[in-house]
Formats: C-alpha cells, structure tokens, sequence
C-alpha cells in the first residue's frame, strides 16, 4: 500500500428521511493527513453527510471504502457490528458540537481519556492515568483537573476534552460538526489553533462540518460547498474561497447568506 | 430437585377455607417455561435470560424472582433454607420460607446448610462450601452490571453480545481516581467463564471467591426486571480488577465474638447506647454451629437473656 492510495472513498452517498432529503449523490475521496471542510447553509445535508461517513446514519444509497490499518480497503457496509465499534474507538474519532454527546459527563477527565484505552484492553491503572495526564496537558488542560468531571468545565475546555479522549487512541481519522459553535470568539480562536497544531503533528486526516468559512479557510486543505443536499462546488479551499464559481458559494463567502 | 408435576392442595391454617394451590404456587405451565429460561441460564453462563416474570404475592423488593426459580425447581423430596444476609430469622427470610412452607407442602425446610438441597438467599453465600447436590437461588434486583454507565438495554444488550466490557473498567478506574482504592464492596462485577461480565446481586465482594468453581449450581433471579442467569457448577468467576490494583476481599481484624472463626464475612453489633459494639458471623448458622461444638468468643459470656 502506498502512501497516495486514499484512505477513505465515498461514492453516490445519498440519504432519505422518509421522502425528506438529507443528502444525495455525494462522492469524495479523502487521503491520510488531508483536512476537508464541508460548508453550506444550516439544512444543507452537512450533518447527514458527515453521519453517513462515520457510518452514524445508513445510506439510502452508495458505499463508502476504508483503508483499515492493516491497508485493505475495507466496504464499510460489510463490517460486523464488533468490527465496526473497533474502528469508532481506535482509527477514528468525532468530535461533537455539543459536549455533552462527546464525553461522559459524570465521569472523570481521566476516565472520558481513558476510556477508549480500557476498551481495547488496557488493565494498568498508572499506565492508563499516565496516558492521560500527557492527552490533558497535550490539549492544554491541567493534569490536576483529571478527576474533575466535565460539568465543573468551560465550553472551550469540554471541547479541548473531547479531543483527548478520541486521540488517545492515535486514530488516523476524525470527524468534527461544528466544534467551535457556540463558543465565544477568543475561545473558538484558542481551540482552532490547537486543533490545527494537533492535526498538523499527528498528521490526522479530518472531515469536518461548519457553516464558519474562517474555520474551513483556517483549517482545511480542501472544501465542498452543499446547497439542498448536493454538493455544488468543491475544490482547495483558498481557490474555492477566493474565487467562487457558483452564485450560491459567492454569496457564503460575501456573508450574503445567514449560515 | 426432581421436576414435580403435580398438583397440591393446602389449607392457610385449620378453621379457614381450603385454597387450592398448585404445587410451590406457580401453575406448571409456568414452571416448565422458567425452567426453560434456567436451562438457557444454565448453557450460556452469566448471560441474563428474559423470561415472563409473574406477580407473586409479595412485593418486589421481597425477592419474587429468586422465588419463581426456587419454585420452578423445587420437588418433594427437596429440603429448602432461605437467608437473608446470613440470617434465616429475618423477616424476609421467614416470610419466604413460610410461603413455601404452604405452598409446597411436602417439602422440608432447614435452617442448616449442609442440610439444605436448595438454599434461597438476599446478599450472602453461606461459609460452608457448599455440595455438588446443592442450588443456591440468588434474588436479584438489579442485573444489569453496565447499567451504572449506560442505561439504555438496547445498548447493554448490544456490549454484552460483543463482550464489549470497557465500560465496567470505567467504573473501577472512577472508583480508585475518586477513593484510591476499588471502593466497590457489594454487586463486585465478575468476568464468567471468560465471556460474560455478571453482577453477583448485591453480595460483599467477600463472598465472590465463593461463587469460583463452586460445585453447586448457582441460580440469579430478578423478578421485577425479568431476567435469570446461571453459574454451573465448576465455573470460573473472576472479578474484574486492575494489574496494580488487584481485586481483594475484605479483612476483619477480630475473630467472631461468639464462635470465634477467622476468614468469614462479620456484622457488627450494637450492644449498648454508650459505644459497645461486637462483630460476628454474618452467616447465623455457620456461627450456631461452631458454638454447638464448643467454639467460643470473647463475648460469649454474655447472657443469651439480652434478647
Ligand atoms: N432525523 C431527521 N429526520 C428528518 N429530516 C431530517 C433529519 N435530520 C435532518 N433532516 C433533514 O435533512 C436535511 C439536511 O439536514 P442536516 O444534514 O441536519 O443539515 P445541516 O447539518 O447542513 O444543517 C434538512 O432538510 C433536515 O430537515
Ligand atoms: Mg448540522
Ligand atoms: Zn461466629
């Protein structure tokens, strides 16, 4: 297996709720280390795409191939529930906008990032609260919170959190919807540059939700645009920002539109 | 334990108007569908079986589930003990005894292990080990060992099927970050048969090296929750723990006040309003035995006439 084979493809994904649209006919195709942003209005099927992808939601139609960590490229339709939960938990990770469907909120800081290491077997207490002080203090927060549970903790620091807890497991792919939202400026800006830094020193791939195009302009490498659950343009994020051709992507970015 | 199929009348007492039970009070019907659940029970060890739990006339809270497995296996020729946190003379205890008293006449009852063939218990094992012949009958109140950490069944259905136990080591590691030490004393969850984590009913962890490679069959039943599950015998049980903070029984620094014995599970008791206080056996009977053969305590002097 190459380094240029993609990690992960998609192709004709498309989801009904009942005669209700979620999102139609989407393909793409991700590579190890790239960051993509899906933007678009509030409804556009960002949300539901990014559940057919982490195989949160069951397509209507269309497939979606992983290159698991052995290197087979892998029909994720075809894994078994057991396999299926291994990926979540170790090559994968979500970030959530609202914290509280990310972590556990009456367990601990260590044990929110120690979970994922019992659950593949780690039996040393020291060993898993060591692995967890290095996460906590690698997302910036005081390893004397540790046994401090997330309801005594700020938005930004929830968020920071939910971070450690999915790479503990040094996965090579996470999915963030709209991890930022809600935040107050200062801490959203604090929280993008760790999470551009972790990205970057990991060399995480990442697909992420946002209506926020200063988020996907910080972040990503590339960007897909969805109005009314298709994608209308898609490309490297400076150019689609800085030169939209779709009428729709120009009044995003010119803040036309409400995301 | 021969399955009985018959029919039994009893009266309550002389002077009231005959009512005809069955025999142990459940229909047979029912009995054989029980069963069924406890032979299920019985070949997938620790797994928790559904069944069609019955009203039984006694509240929840009393043990209805470990009396429908007690009746489904009762026979005539059976001798039954029932305990309640070691103590045959609770209220609890009594009741579920005289129950079966009237229900299953026929069947002796004893307050004696050795004696017993089926033994009903609330949170102890008895000190005695016990013997191939016999059935212990837990009452449950709560199966579901995951249920601390995710309340929804149709997901604890899903990690047991994929022995996806993390959650409990979750648990563990709360308990020593908040304590320093697993701070669980009773419901110890245990790994069975190297597959299915059970919670062992509300019994001291004390009890739990107890329940490894028993000779008796061991039988849980939860009544108001529907489920029952099994030990066979000569299974292995073993609790959960950390390599660095292995699973460990409770010590107790004194010996039983009355009988003396070392290496089982005390109570304490209050003996005055100034202070005193004595430890003893937990297990009643154990500890009448060891005085009948002449076993004694520092207290035990005391006059009986404290009653
Ligand atoms: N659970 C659901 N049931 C019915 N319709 C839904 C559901 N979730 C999303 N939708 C619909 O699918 C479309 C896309 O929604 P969503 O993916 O949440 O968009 P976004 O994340 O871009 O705001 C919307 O029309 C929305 O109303
Ligand atoms: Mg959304
Ligand atoms: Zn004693």
């Amino acid at each position: 297996m190459t380094d240029d084979a993609p990690l992960l493809v998609a192709e004709g994904l498309t989801r009904y709720y009942g005669a209700r649209l979620g999102c139609r006919d989407v393909s793409l195709t991700l590579h190890a280390g790239e960051v993509l942003a899906i933007v678009g209005e509030s409804g556009s099927g960002k949300s539901t795409l990014l559940g057919l992808l982490s195989t949160e939601l069951e397509p209507s139609a269309g497939a979606i191939h992983y290159r698991m960590r052995d290197g087979e490229m892998r029909d994720l339709s075809a894994l078994t529930e057991g396999e299926r939960r291994l990926l979540l938990r170790t090559d994968w990770g979500f970030v959530r906008q609202h914290a509280e469907k990310g972590l556990r909120m009456a367990v601990s800081a260590g044990g929110n990032v120690g979970e994922r290491l019992m659950a593949v077997g780690w039996r040393n207490y020291a060993g898993i609260r060591n692995e967890a002080i290095d996460w906590l203090s690698r997302v910036e927060i005081q390893p004397d919170r540790i046994d401090d549970d997330p309801r005594a903790f700020s938005g930004g620091m929830r968020q920071r959190l939910q971070i450690a807890r999915n790479l503990v497991t040094k996965p090579r792919l996470v999915f963030m919807d709209e991890p930022t939202g809600g935040l107050d400026v200062s801490v959203q800006a604090r929280l993008l540059d760790l999470i551009r830094s972790l990205v970057a020193d990991l060399g995480l791939a990442v697909i992420i939700v946002t209506h926020d195009l200063a988020v996907a302009r910080l972040l990503s490498h590339r960007i897909m645009v969805m109005k009314e659950g298709r994608v209308i343009e898609e490309g490297l994020t400076d150019q689609v920002l800085d030169d939209p051709r779709e009428p729709y992507t120009q009044l995003l970015v010119s803040s036309v539109l409400a995301a | 334990m021969t399955a009985l199929e018959q029919t039994q009348t009893a009266s309550t007492s002389a002077g009231m108007p005959a009512i005809t039970y069955n025999f142990a009070y459940l229909d047979e019907q029912t009995k054989r569908m029980i069963r069924r659940a406890i032979l299920k029970a019985i070949a997938i060890p620790g797994y928790q079986v559904p069944f069609a739990s019955r009203e039984m006339p006694m509240p929840y809270g009393w043990g209805t589930g470990g009396v429908q497995v007690t009746a489904a296996i009762l026979g005539m020729d059976d001798v039954l003990k029932v305990i309640d946190q070691g103590s045959d003379d609770t209220t609890n205890a009594v009741a579920i005894r005289g129950f079966f008293e009237t229900t299953a006449p026929g069947v002796a009852t004893t307050t004696r292990t050795q004696d017993a063939t089926v033994i009903q218990t609330r949170h102890r094992v008895p000190e005695q080990q016990l013997q191939a012949h016999q059935v212990l009958v837990y009452q449950v109140p709560i199966p579901e060992p995951l249920r601390f950490l995710e309340p929804r069944e149709t997901e604890t259905r899903k990690l047991h099927a994929l022995a996806d136990y993390g959650l409990m080591h979750v648990k563990l590691y709360e308990d020593i970050a908040r304590h320093g030490h697993i701070a669980t004393t009773y419901a110890y969850p245990v790994e069975v048969d190297g597959r299915y984590v059970m919670d062992p009913s509300p019994i001291p962890k004390f009890d739990n090296p107890k329940m490894d490679d028993s000779p008796a069959l061991q039988l849980f039943g939860a009544g108001r929750e529907k489920r029952i599950y099994a030990i066979p015998p000569h299974t292995r049980v073993v609790p959960l723990d950390f390599e660095d903070h292995p699973f460990k029984v409770q010590h107790f620094a004194k010996p039983c006040a009355l009988c003396a014995a070392t290496g089982v599970y005390l109570d304490e008791v209050i003996l005055d309003d100034r202070g005193g206080r004595m430890f003893v056996c937990s297990d009643t009977d154990y500890c009448n035995t060891r005085q009948a053969e002449g076993h004694r305590g520092e207290m035990s002097a005391l006059p009986e006439a404290a009653e």
